[in-house]
């Protein structure tokens, strides 16, 4: 069995921007190798991970996906001793100063994210306003040295180190979605002991914080007969409207919304009613805001589901997950994967 | 033959380094500075002649020096460092809060933080940009709306009443330190090195006070308490020298990274006595020690408290330029340490007792 927790830890102190996945993959690679039978990347750097099933050929197969993009910073231009920056994904640039960053430059180099005083800021900047535009990176070097070291389009990483909160919660940058990685890898284990009719691919996706464009090119070229998603929902927190949020620690979410199958949730829901793992479910737009936006529309079309792992304070460096929402979401992939038989396909139609 | 029994220079050299991670990675918020107390009194006890806690949690140190007529001369570092207090237990592991001192409030979401004597560990936590509108983002975030969370499993080891602080760990940067609180870990850092190789010619008196962030309060009683002929407060002034937009000279900096000491003539609290700026000016050149005058206009240090007490107490600053004080992370530069610690090790050789007491005229 997988050390979860130490896995998730390993996870959220890798970097992973999008677009440059390698290090955390190489992790989620070496998680995985020992339980699934073949793995390899794709062209646009996804993991694919696949668990053989024993249908005959051709058998059908289910894609679960988690993305392990993260979101971070890049360097934009030097200021002397000081580097100016832009977003990777979407940040909030009011929970950016004071953030301890790591810039990849020609080596790593550590940092931390700065605002300066409002006289060195536009004259029609509000005295408290926090634009991205005007916050710095300071490395504590000296100007030659950051010359030497740094270049416009470096990548900047969180660097906060994961904590251990009290009562099986984790916190961390980039548990969205590395915390769905991590219920993969329990899904994998959980299926050690189980025969599979199906092919399973664990897919860990890239790019999703800017283009979706890992999942959607990974459903083209693996073409499964049914794919799922996890991703992470905000959970109930300070600040967050109640009617959006979902208790951490008490249960996955199962989407419903456009991105969503409906025979396919119908199914899902009935399995964790079943297994009675808990849940909630959340009604989700057009967008999903999930790699399921576009493994829905990839090829012909594939039917698509989500759960989602609730999550506090999403696209900070300090959200936050319960172990056990992890597990479950695990779980309940696990049953739907070892569920899987010659007749599913015949369920997963419209009305 | 060569004396063995005076003590060496001091110096900053590994040693203390790591007690300078020793000491920010402590929690010692204004009011509540047991934890950095017990660390001062470890060290300063073997070294002096007298240690004593007065009313308010300050530590008041003695160290005699030999011959007649030295001045007795108070050196002043701050314990406290600014944070947070506990005001609510709102359940499930979280915790409302108020700020203590002046911790910058653009600097508070998304950060880590540790609760308490036992740094429970914690998050003040932001809402999801998903959920926020353009004409929210453009707005600060008010410290009312942030809480603590230190999740559903330690809501039962925190209660109103608690400090926190940021929890950032010391990491070197290159020629840099970075850490929390070097306002004024930097100042009782260089006051330990001076009270365990205090010269021989002057009475040193250390006082190592509590609530400097929340209105000078400790120093106060301190100085009065050790009644100095004379005192240097030393602390960490916030170096403003960043980039400005435009590229435009930055011509407010108050102090540069690199360029030495900072010595203060003037800030909102103190006119810095006149005969000392010189002493400490005359000191650096004659030395060859780099030094900064803190460009004159507010702020305050212990010195404001200090040079009003009793008769009056001729006082000074030097600081140690750090950026970013009273934010998660701060930034000094080990060489502005160093030379700090040499202009006031060579200030203090070079002080006699004539001028300093009340006379007549």
């Amino acid at each position: 069995m997988t050390d979860l927790l130490a896995l998730l830890k390993k996870l959220l102190a890798a970097p992973g921007l999008s677009g440059h996945e390698a290090p955390v993959r190489e992790i989620i690679a070496e998680a995985w190798r020992p339980l699934v039978d073949e793995i390899s990347v794709s062209r646009l750097g996804s993991l694919h991970a696949l668990r053989r099933g024993d249908l005959p050929e051709p058998r059908p197969s289910l894609l679960i996906s988690a993305h392990m993009d993260a979101i971070g910073l890049m360097v934009t231009g030097l200021a002397g001793e000081f580097l100016r920056i832009t977003e990777v994904g979407g940040i909030d640039a009011r929970i950016l100063p004071g953030q301890l960053v790591t810039v990849h430059g020609r080596k790593d180099l550590p940092g931390v994210i700065v605002q300066p005083p409002s006289h060195l800021l536009p004259p029609d900047h509000h005295e408290d306003h926090v634009s991205l535009d005007n916050l710095l990176v300071d490395t504590g070097l000296a100007a030659d040295e950051v010359r030497r070291l740094t270049r416009v389009g470096d990548l900047i990483s969180f660097a906060q180190a994961p904590i251990e909160l009290g009562g099986e919660v984790i916190a961390g940058h980039t548990l969205d979605d590395r915390a769905a990685v991590a219920a993969l890898t329990v899904c994998l284990d959980e299926l050690q002991k189980r025969q599979l009719a199906w092919d399973v691919w664990a897919v860990a996706s890239t790019q999703e914080e800017e283009t979706l464009g890992g999942a959607a090119t990974s459903a083209f070229q693996l073409r499964p007969s049914l794919a799922v998603a996890v991703d992470v929902t905000f959970a109930s927190s300070p600040g967050t409207p109640s009617y959006l949020a979902f208790e951490m620690g008490k249960g996955i979410t199962l989407l419903m919304g456009p991105n969503i199958h409906p025979a396919l949730y119908k199914v899902f829901k009935a399995l964790a009613d079943r297994l009675e793992i808990p849940y909630k479910v959340e009604v989700s737009g057009p967008h999903s805001g999930t790699d399921a936006y576009t493994m829905q529309v990839a090829a012909e079309g594939i039917p698509t589901m989500v759960m989602g792992i609730p999550l506090r304070y999403m696209h900070t460096p300090v959200e936050v997950v319960s172990m056990k929402d992890i597990a479950r979401a695990g779980r309940l992939l696990a049953e739907f994967a070892a569920g899987l038989d010659t007749e599913t396909m015949s369920k997963i139609v419209w009305e | 033959m060569t004396p063995t029994n005076l003590p060496k220079n001091p110096k900053i050299g590994a040693a203390q380094i790591r007690l300078l991670e020793r000491l920010t990675n402590a929690c010692s918020v204004s009011g509540d500075e047991g934890e950095l107390r017990s660390i001062v009194l470890e060290l300063v006890r073997p070294a002096v002649d007298e240690v004593r806690v007065d009313a308010l949690g300050n530590v008041l140190a003695t160290k005699r020096g030999q011959g007649e007529g030295r001045p007795k001369v108070l050196l002043v570092a701050h314990m406290d460092e600014v944070g947070f207090i506990i005001t609510h237990d709102d359940n499930e592991g979280f915790f409302r809060f108020e700020t203590v001192g002046g911790a910058d409030v653009r600097y508070l979401a998304g950060k880590p933080v540790w609760v308490g004597k036992e740094h429970i560990p914690g998050i003040i936590g932001s809402k999801p940009i998903h959920l926020t509108t353009w004409e929210e983002r453009r707005q600060p975030i008010s410290v009312d709306s942030l809480r603590i969370d230190v999740g559903p499993g330690n809501g039962s080891k925190v209660k109103p009443g608690d400090r926190a602080t940021f929890a950032t760990s010391f990491t070197r940067l290159g020629p840099s330190l970075r850490a929390k609180a070097l306002d004024d870990r930097l100042g009782v850092a260089t006051l330990l090195e001076l009270v365990t190789h205090a010269p021989q010619n002057i009475d040193l008196l250390a006082a190592f006070t509590v609530q400097e962030e929340v209105g000078l309060r400790g120093a106060g009683v301190a100085a009065y308490a050790l009644d100095p002929d004379l005192a240097i407060v030393l602390d960490s002034t916030p170096a403003h020298d960043l980039p400005s937009w435009d590229g435009s000279e930055n011509t407010r900096y108050d102090a540069r990274l690199g360029a030495g000491p900072a010595i203060y003539v003037a800030d909102r609290a103190t006119l810095s006595d006149p005969r000392l700026v010189r002493h400490l000016v005359e000191t650096a050149e004659k030395a060859g020690i780099p030094y900064q005058i803190r460009q004159p206009g507010g702020g305050g240090t212990d010195a404001g408290a200090v040079h009003r007490q009793r008769a009056g107490i001729p006082s000074v600053s030097v600081s140690v330029p750090a950026r970013y004080n009273h934010t998660p992370a701060a930034i000094c530069r080990l060489s502005d340490w160093k030379n700090t610690l040499a202009l006031v090790y060579a200030a203090l050789l070079g002080l006699d007792g004539k001028g300093w007491k009340v006379e007549g005229v």
